[in-house]
């Protein structure tokens, strides 16, 4: 166990370090970040210095080194456009992701288990042609049209919800919230049904195609002949043995979901993360557009190794082979 | 908890307004694209920035709703020779933390302005020493004579020494230092009609009306919120619903929905922004043509076909839905300056564009590529497919390389060698004076007087750099006239640059409101007011 982790914690960093530097040699095709940052009237021995000073102008490897040196210890630098730590800026707004990313991750299981559940065990039923045909509209429309569309719909035509923004937050030590506003609330449906709308989608359909398959094995058909009643059949027995690789997808979309949340963030306008790595790219802001990639590159490490360890906890032999993995 | 303590924050603030101005709560929400880039009054040398800032902060001078210069801070001043301007400032000010305006924070703010971190040095440069001579009067001294400097210091805001010192803010925040100098960066007190309450930069920034201030101006507003909304659908969509009050900029696409809405109006008008086409005048053979060996650019012939193959009217029509004002001058009507008899622009003649281009030696016509924006002006890209495609009638084939700004700026300015044929650049001088335009757009291209730095396509005449000369330095307004008459009469004969347009500006508003659009596009607070 101990040198599977080990082997494991390894591959990781190796990962992040190649993310790093793909998402470093990237950096200099999205343009140059000093005329962002000066006005027209600035004269090019300014620009010039400004350069400098930066260490734009440096080779490289050495403006690669140097961010690696100050990441490890979690430095990222100031950001061009804001001036002030990087890690300021996404600690403070970091909240607003992580409360939109969570809110849509427990709508999507708990609406997303119980609809797969249900089709697959009322399988001809209207309802559940119904819910599959809406999948489809789940899994094939655009974020960012299911948002605009929501935004006309109960926005603007019917005026019931919000079309942008947080509404009002309430501070507790450095975590904002609105889960304590009314406003706040009313903010947070659209947003959070349009991140949860993809995954729902994904779970429901999965959680139907397993359930499908468990319920054609023996020992439910054993079940069945003990006399045992539907609901413990389907619950008690089905959706327990249907749930193994459901988690694991679960896992590893909630990574998804945090990074999916910048096009859901840009059309709400919701101030959070995906928001922030959106405007730096449009102004080239560098520093924070390295902290964030690498922000969810550890997380989506993380989650993986998380979820290797997790598998290698439920079914000791996976170590052995070196834990290669499911799904 | 939090309910109550709402509750009471809100009915002091509301007992603070009624006791000050014995006014109702008027609040108007607003947005625009991006958010101001920081509160710190020298940080960016950009529009919409100091735009913003210009409700909190003032300067010597200022601009009035018509952006005329008129008196700010200043109440007079007096040229008492060549390099000495005499400013008599005005008594009575308040900085929003109750500290009085006087010769020291001028003095200060000048110095602020020539920081590390500044970027407003060319402005800060144009003076040499300020000299105190009493606490209300100030004598600027400069190189050179520099008429221009009390319209151009319409955008050096005044701080208060003091809290500066206080709050560590003494230099221009800069991107360098790590904590040092963040303060101003989010905080403001100014003596402008309006103050900050609160700011959280990208999200949201809260203002309220400020209760000493010096000025007696037109709003009824008490609060202003002003949060960034990128999307431009979202925008739309939260005018329309009712959440905010105003929005800018609508895209020109969007102009009908709004109409046929009711409540909310697309209010439209020219900018000041010339959009105008640059070419490569200066190299020997293009980087990006099938010509090699030579530059048909540098022949006369070539450039005055190029001109007279735009049918500004079919772009004003199809791309511009009607709302842009075809320009033969690079500045606008609004600009100092401006010389309606010279603002005809060249002639449509396809005809008289392909023998042109016969006489000069491309019966068949050439290839060049065409650098241009895809996100910075309105429809920039569309423009350059439009004019690729009046230039294919006449033979030269264009080729259209757009891009988002950050990449396009990076290709073709100064600091990548002006690595560009042709470009498609707007314009609009930040001191609303031709002098600028002609300064960093039309005079030769000069590493050591940084003149023509934005002059791209190095279009060079040496008569036109010396008016340029004496047009800074001329007070005679007939005089000077003149002079800026016979540039823009040489640069128009010689085809120095192809201006095409003045764009419209698109601000959403609803109706209960009444606003002033400025045709820089700047938001004035001091003109709103709630029907």
């Amino acid at each position: 166990m101990f040198s599977f982790l080990i082997n494991r914690l390894l591959q990781s960093i190796v990962v992040l370090i190649a993310v790093a530097l793909i998402a470093f040699s990237l950096f200099k095709f999205v343009g140059d970040p000093i005329n962002n940052m000066v006005g027209q009237d600035t004269t090019l021995q300014e620009r010039e210095e400004l350069r400098e000073r930066l260490g734009l102008n440096d080779p490289f490897h050495l403006q690669f080194y140097h961010f690696i040196k100050n990441a490890v210890v979690g430095d990222f630098g100031i950001s061009y456009r804001h001036k002030v730590p990087v890690s300021d800026l996404i600690a403070e707004r970091a909240p607003a992701t992580l409360e939109l990313s969570i809110i849509s991750a427990l709508l999507s299981v708990f609406i997303g288990i119980p609809m797969g559940v249900y089709t697959a065990i009322h399988r001809r039923g209207f309802i559940s042609r119904s819910f599959m045909s809406l999948s489809l509209v789940g899994i094939s429309l655009p974020t960012f049209l299911i948002g605009i569309l929501f935004i006309f719909l109960f926005g603007v035509i019917l005026r019931w919800l919000p079309t942008f923004g947080r509404g009002e937050v309430v501070s507790i030590g450095w975590w904002t919230t609105g889960l304590l506003t009314w406003s706040g609330i009313k903010s947070l449906i659209l947003p959070s049904i349009t991140l949860a709308l993809f995954q729902m989608t994904l779970i429901m359909r999965l959680v139907r195609t397993e359930m499908l398959e468990v319920l054609c094995t023996d020992y439910i058909k054993f079940a069945r002949a003990r006399g045992l009643s539907e609901q413990a059949i389907n619950f008690g027995h089905a959706l327990k043995n249907t749930l193994i690789p459901v988690i694991t997808i679960i896992g590893l979309q909630l990574g998804l979901v945090m990074a999916f949340a910048i096009i859901t963030e840009t059309v709400f306008q919701w101030p959070g993360m995906g928001m922030l790595f959106i405007q730096s790219i449009e102004e080239v802001d560098v520093p924070v557009m390295a902290a964030y990639l690498m922000m969810i590159s550890v997380i989506f490490v993380s989650i993986n190794l998380l979820v290797d360890i997790l598998y290698a906890y439920i079914d000791p032999r996976l170590t052995i082979d070196g834990g290669s993995k499911h799904g | 908890m939090s309910m109550i303590k709402k509750i009471l924050t809100t009915s002091v603030m509301t007992g603070m307004i009624l006791g000050a101005g014995a006014v109702s709560a008027n609040t108007l929400k607003f947005a625009f694209q991006g958010d101001a880039q920081s509160f710190d009054p020298h940080g960016l040398n950009e529009t919409f920035t100091l735009g913003f800032l210009s409700n909190v902060y003032e300067g010597l001078t200022m601009l009035d709703k018509d952006i005329k210069v008129v008196p700010g801070l200043a109440t007079s001043w007096e040229v008492t020779s060549p390099t000495t301007i005499v400013f008599k400032l005005r008594p009575g000010v308040k900085f929003h933390n109750g500290n009085s305006f006087n010769a020291d924070d001028v003095i200060f703010s000048w110095q602020r302005t020539l920081s590390e971190g500044s970027d407003q040095k060319v402005r800060g440069m144009m003076v040499k020493e300020i000299k105190k001579i009493d606490d209300l009067t100030i004598e600027v001294h400069t190189d050179g004579p520099q008429p221009l400097m009390p319209s151009e210091w319409a955008w050096i805001f005044m701080m208060d020494k003091e809290w500066a010192e206080e709050h560590g803010a003494v230099n221009a925040a800069n991107v360098k230092e790590k904590n040092a100098n963040g303060y101003s960066l989010n905080h403001a007190n100014g003596t402008g009609p309006f103050e900050v309450v609160s700011r959280q930069p990208d999200v949201k920034t809260v203002f309220k009306r400020s209760a000493n201030h010096w000025n007696k101006i037109n709003t009824n507003i008490t609060d202003i919120i002003f949060t960034p909304v990128k999307q431009a659908a979202t925008r739309t969509a939260a005018l329309i619903s009712g959440e905010l009050d105003m929005v800018y900029p609508i895209p020109v696409q969007d102009w009908k929905r709004l109409d046929s809405e009711e409540g909310v109006s697309a209010i439209r008008g020219p900018e000041a922004r010339t959009i105008f086409l640059g070419m490569d005048q200066s190299r020997d053979e293009l980087l990006y043509s099938n010509i090699k060996g030579k530059n048909p650019l540098k022949d006369i012939r070539v450039r005055k076909a190029m001109a007279h193959a735009l049918h500004l009217e079919l772009i004003k029509k199809k791309i511009m839905r009607g709302a842009s004002t075809p320009t033969g001058l690079m500045i606008a009507p609004q600009v100092n300056g401006f010389n309606s008899e010279y603002n005809t622009p060249y002639k449509y003649d396809p005809a008289m564009s392909k023998k042109l281009l016969a006489e000069a030696g491309y019966p068949d016509g050439f290839e060049i590529t065409i650098d241009c924006p895809n996100n910075r002006y309105v429809n920039d890209e569309k423009i350059c497919q439009a004019v690729a495609s009046m230039m294919a009638k006449v033979g030269i084939k264009m080729k259209v390389l757009a891009q988002p700004k950050s990449k396009y700026f990076g290709k073709i300015l100064a600091q990548n060698n002006y690595d560009t044929s042709m470009y498609l650049l707007g314009w609009t001088p930040g001191s609303m004076d031709v002098h600028n335009v002609l300064l960093g757009l039309i005079s030769c291209q000069n590493k050591e007087t940084k003149a023509g730095l934005f002059n791209l396509g190095n279009y060079c005449n040496k008569r036109v750099d010396e008016l340029q000369k004496l047009v800074g330095v001329e007070t005679d307004p007939v005089k000077r006239q003149a002079y800026i008459d016979e540039a823009m009469k040489i640069v128009k004969d010689e085809v120095g640059y192809l201006p095409l347009h003045q764009q419209p500006l698109s601000w959403g508003v609803n109706d209960k409101f009444q606003i002033n659009q400025r045709a820089d596009n700047v938001f004035d607070f001091r003109y709103v007011v709630k029907k």
